[in-house]
């Protein structure tokens, strides 16, 4: 299996976060907030902020590089990269950061992203004008009315009970229990609890949305060959990819594959690229929109083949630090914070490191994925440097 | 008011590109129900597109598809996102494989008691809601009904 140049070339050196919110609680604006996430990141990993010389973002991050490049006194902009779509963009920001540093183009970059709900206004709320006349009539607004749909017809064609979804959501919570950073943290959910919860959109009740935030984080991408002189223990690049099926979005969901999260492609791609079989994925971050996406995500990433899911999807199976596949172990976007994908991404560096809230033991291989069921997706393996 | 599904205020109803989709808009208001079909290689396309997805010839025509098809997937909204639909719900969304089209899907609400269970597969028949009360721009909604309505659950 020939795997690609990515392959432990770059490192992810640094993370940072601003403190989490409930959406409309942040005392910060949303750029202060990312100035603090990126600050953050530079102190942790050891390195003087003027080092930077590049920003990748997605989903039209309002906190433009060239502001955020004169605020922190940057001497010379080197790359500027955005990258198209929503939350999926988030390991592909972070592979176009290590892009830039391979090829030479930058030495220093940072992937951010600032969402501040509160100061402009709730995903949750939206209403998508793509298709208007075709959707919004119907009364499919919402991004939750967007995607459960797919969800439906997945657990069709699968037989998968709504107890999956349900386990997804108890184990992210009972991650967030251990973490003080978590929204969630001194919130637990319980069984009767979800289960009492109302519905948003069958089949998701309000546990098995993402929630509504005030947040911003940051990551540091260098070389493999300088990050292991800093601070902290590097989360080396094992590989990445992006993109989605087939005709993912045909219009009016006319997508031929219809119940998937986007990853029938991507996530194959992603262990070819690696050189990393899913087995050796010892414990995974899986950006939950709703609760749907993560169970299709799982499992397009050959985690757990279909026929397995009703006794895969235990809340025993995934919590750290022993379960068959510790999920989410930060609490993620359901219970840590949605900062659109990139908690979950800081958290898949903990884990390399060994400072997790809810540490799976000895962590050589780590996995993200951003933002199933839209499309382009991405995703990431990180390794210690054992892997290399 | 009116009959009407659901409020018609939620966004103004418009169409992005009418050069690409107003012959099926034009149809509904005649109780007609069109698709797309490339005049090259006959694949069928839905939604509308400039070009055929297949053999990617850009003579696209309109044809007239059966007025039935089987639920392929559906959701019941709960949570009233936008303040127009606020007694509005629940509504049904159904995701509607239409009858000998290729498989193509179109999307609408499903017409009848808003607790009705729904069975994926189950068949239905198109119901073209009219929206007249603007002159300037009418409009017509292709909505769905089942064709044997589900019995109550006890």
């Amino acid at each position: 299996m020939s795997t690609s140049t990515f392959r432990g070339t770059t490192a992810i050196v640094g993370v940072g976060e601003s403190a989490y919110y409930k959406h409309g609680r942040s005392p910060d604006s949303e750029f202060k907030m990312t100035l603090q996430a990126v600050l953050a990141a530079c102190e942790d990993a050891g390195i003087d902020p003027k080092r930077i010389d590049g920003f990748t973002s997605y989903n039209m991050d309002r906190n433009d590089p060239s502001r955020m490049s004169a605020a922190l006194g940057i001497p010379e902009l080197r790359f500027a990269n955005m990258f198209w779509g929503g939350g999926g963009g988030g390991a592909a920001a972070v592979a176009n950061a290590a892009a830039a540093v391979i090829s030479g183009i930058a030495d220093c970059v940072v992937t951010y992203r600032g969402l501040n709900q509160g100061q402009f206004g709730r995903y949750g709320a939206s209403a998508n004008p793509k298709d208007a006349a075709y959707l919004v009539s119907y009364g499919v607004l919402s991004p939750a009315q967007t995607f459960a749909m797919r969800v439906t017809r997945f657990m069709h064609e699968h037989n998968i009970h709504r107890d999956a979804l349900k386990a997804i959501a108890l184990a992210s919570n009972y991650h967030a229990q251990a973490n003080p950073r978590a929204v969630m943290y001194g919130k637990p959910l319980t069984a009767e609890t979800y289960d009492e919860s109302r519905w948003i959109v069958e089949p998701f009740r309000l546990f098995d949305c993402c929630m509504e935030n005030d947040c911003a984080a940051a990551v540091i991408v260098m070389a493999a060959d300088k990050a292991r002189d800093l601070k902290q223990r590097p989360a080396y690049i094992l590989g990445a990819a992006q993109g989605s099926e087939y005709r993912n979005q045909a219009r009016v969901h006319n997508a031929p594959l219809y119940g998937s999260s986007s990853f029938s492609t991507v996530g194959p791609r992603l262990f070819a690229n690696a050189g990393i079989a899913p087995s050796e994925v010892q414990v995974a971050q899986s950006y939950e929109n709703f609760t749907g996406g993560v169970l299709m995500s799982t499992i397009e990433h050959g985690f757990c083949k279909p026929e397995e899911a009703n006794e895969f999807f235990t809340v025993e199976n995934l919590t750290a630090p022993a379960g068959r596949l510790p999920l989410n172990t930060s609490g993620g976007n359901l219970a840590e914070a949605y900062v659109h994908g990139m908690g979950l991404i800081i958290e898949a560096v903990r884990q390399i490191r060994g400072t997790s809230t809810f540490q799976v033991p000895d962590v050589d291989v780590s996995f993200v994925g951003s933002g199933p069921m839209v499309s382009p997706v991405s995703n990431m393996l990180l390794g210690s440097e054992n892997t290399l | 008011m009116s009959d009407y599904y659901l409020p018609e205020t939620v966004l103004p109803w418009a169409l992005a590109e009418p050069a690409l989709e107003q012959p099926y808009w034009d149809a509904a208001r005649e109780n007609r129900l069109l698709a797309q079909r490339c005049g090259s290689c006959s694949t069928w396309q839905w939604g509308p597109e400039w070009i055929c997805h297949h053999c990617l010839s850009s003579e696209m025509t309109w044809e007239e598809v059966p007025q039935r098809g089987r639920i392929y997937s559906w959701e019941r909204v709960w949570h009233p996102v936008h303040p127009a639909l606020v007694n509005a719900t629940p509504y049904i969304v159904v995701l509607v494989e239409v009858e000998g089209a290729g498989g193509i899907r179109m999307l609408g609400n499903l017409l009848g008691d808003r607790g009705q269970p729904v069975e994926i597969g189950g068949e239905v028949r198109a119901v073209f809601e009219h929206h007249d009360d603007d002159p300037e721009k009418p409009f017509t909604l292709v909505q769905w009904e089942a064709v044997e309505p589900s019995a109550s659950p006890a």
